[in-house]
């Protein structure tokens, strides 16, 4: 199974000899024991190193498959069977933009940027004073990572990412905005531990459906929308205000709540969308 | 060399033994119902059939493996660093297992969770290589793995089934009972997807194996004694 080269070693024959000397060895001497715990450990080491090197290109692809096809879902271009890489590249534009200012930032590769590894690390973060973190997030990325869909060089939607507190635990999604930066047009949680079946319905289609079309920010300004508890009457007026809460989790909904009037106020995407509206940018 | 292996092999895949440890845990000593171990994941994997299938698969692979592994070490292992020497081999493996999940089926990973990486504090895991494979050869723990991993799996997929069904109207991901929010007629029990479901019905299991084998019951610690009259005690 070795190569002659490591046999014919005047190591590997010390190291037979020191094996077969150890083995030889009674259980509970402090030197086998050392041994043996070296060994196993030296030995369990490279399996799992192997393990998690060899498998590291594959489980890259997964991730970055996984939210691509998430971005094309919110932005509703995906479709059965169609070739996601291939889609996401010709019909998505990456961003970065600075969340203080709202403007775009060059000079980075937003490919490179990695927005909720950023949100963890405080030079490249800002904490949140904790009246106004009402989405109970603590921090957030000076650069956010925006995705555009265009048409002919126009902007048909922006994708946003949001992130939140739900009952156990943070809700990552995005929010996609028509152009005039007021009409919601999806959204969608790609990551979530919410109860199954009631807070994890957040992930129902029927549910996201509810969101299309409603608008983000009432006539001074703030941001309105949210989840009340119940069914929508749409005949009433503020209706385009509210989404259906989720039946049986109440804590949920208000972490979605919380979590889209944090991201479109001043603190979150407002001055980017403002920015948008005015034409400034594209 | 080869032929000696193949009659070695087969001699303990059809022994009498092997037959024993692997279906002995299904029923007669199944490892949740009778023994009571590993009920921490058996609550939480089961709210779908999907993710307690590749749990089950993961808990069976990692049984076996560690149990050959520490078998085959066995006569070499240090008795002060016994449960160290285990608990290194079987974090090895649950690490490769979740590894290769998260290379090769992302989706189930993510509702897995954390629940792959907690296989390295299941009873059912450590308590095989303790009980057998400290004792037994290589072929005859792995299979005495696979056999508790199996009878593992068994209450898994009987719990996931029930909870599944009657709490999303759904079975992997199909639809069994047509929801009222999707204009059907089915108003699913939310109860059945949250874990204290799982006490519930893994305790219906439990009583039902009793019901069916007499001799899993447990004996009483003390008998209660009916007072005699005027032994009343303090009023």
């Amino acid at each position: 199974m070795l190569p002659d080269a490591i046999k014919n070693s005047e190591y590997y024959e010390k190291f037979i000899a020191y094996k077969d000397k150890v083995l030889a060895l009674g259980n509970d001497s402090l030197e086998k024991t050392l041994a043996i715990a070296l060994s196993l450990c030296l030995l369990c080491s490279i399996l799992v190193s192997i393990a998690a090197v060899a498998l590291k290109p594959l489980q890259i692809d997964n991730k970055s498959f996984d939210m691509k096809k998430n971005i094309l879902d919110v932005a509703g271009l995906l479709e059965e069977g169609i070739d996601v890489d291939q889609a996401f590249s010709a019909q998505i534009e990456e961003k970065l933009v600075d969340i203080e200012t709202g403007d775009y930032v060059e000079g980075i590769d937003p490919k490179d940027y990695d927005q909720r590894k950023a949100a963890k690390d405080p030079a490249q973060s800002i904490a949140i004073p904790p009246e106004k973190d009402i989405a109970h997030i603590r921090t957030k990325a000076k650069l956010a990572k925006v995705y555009l869909v265009k048409k002919d060089s126009a902007i048909q939607s922006i994708i946003l990412p949001v992130s939140g507190y739900g009952l156990w635990s943070t809700l990552y999604g995005f929010l996609a905005v028509a152009n005039d930066g007021q009409t919601v047009q999806s959204i969608n949680f790609y990551d979530q531990a919410e109860t199954p079946g009631l807070g994890g319905e957040v992930v129902n289609p029927k549910w996201r459906a509810l969101w299309n079309g409603k608008k983000i920010y009432n006539e001074s300004g703030d941001p309105a929308l949210g989840l009340i508890k119940g069914v929508v009457d749409n005949s009433k007026p503020g209706s385009e205000f509210q989404v259906d809460g989720l039946a049986g989790a109440t804590l949920t909904s208000t972490g979605v709540t919380n979590l889209v009037k944090y991201w479109m106020s001043n603190e979150g995407f407002a001055p980017y969308l403002n920015k948008i509206k005015s034409g400034s940018e594209g | 060399m080869s032929a000696v292996l193949d009659n070695d092999v087969k001699n303990s895949i059809l022994n009498e033994e092997t037959k024993k440890v692997l279906t002995a845990p299904l029923i007669n000593n199944n490892p949740i119902t009778l023994q009571v171990l590993g009920i921490c994941s058996a609550l939480a994997v089961t709210s779908q059939m999907s993710t307690s299938l590749i749990m089950a698969l993961a808990l069976t692979s990692v049984t076996a493996c560690s149990s050959a592994a520490i078998s085959a070490i066995r006569n070499h292992i240090p008795g002060s660093i016994r449960i160290i020497v285990q608990m290194i081999i079987i974090a090895s493996l649950v690490i490769v297992v979740d590894q290769i999940l998260k290379a090769f089926a992302y989706d189930v990973s993510k509702k897995l969770s954390v629940f792959v990486g907690l296989i390295i504090t299941n009873c059912i895991v450590m308590g095989r290589a303790e009980a057998y494979a400290m004792k037994n050869p290589p072929l005859a723990s792995f299979m005495d793995g696979i056999g508790n991993g199996l009878g593992y799996s068994l209450i898994l997929v009987i719990v996931a089934f029930f909870r599944e069904t009657l709490g999303s109207g759904k079975l992997l991901g199909f639809e069994v009972f047509q929801l009222v929010k999707d204009g059907g007629w089915y108003e699913p029990n939310g109860l059945m997807l949250l874990p204290p479901s799982a006490f519930f019905i893994i305790g219906l299991i439990i009583w039902v194996f009793r019901q069916i084998k007499p001799n899993q019951r447990e004996k009483a610690d003390f008998k209660i004694m009916p007072i005699a009259h005027g032994e009343g005690g303090h009023h």
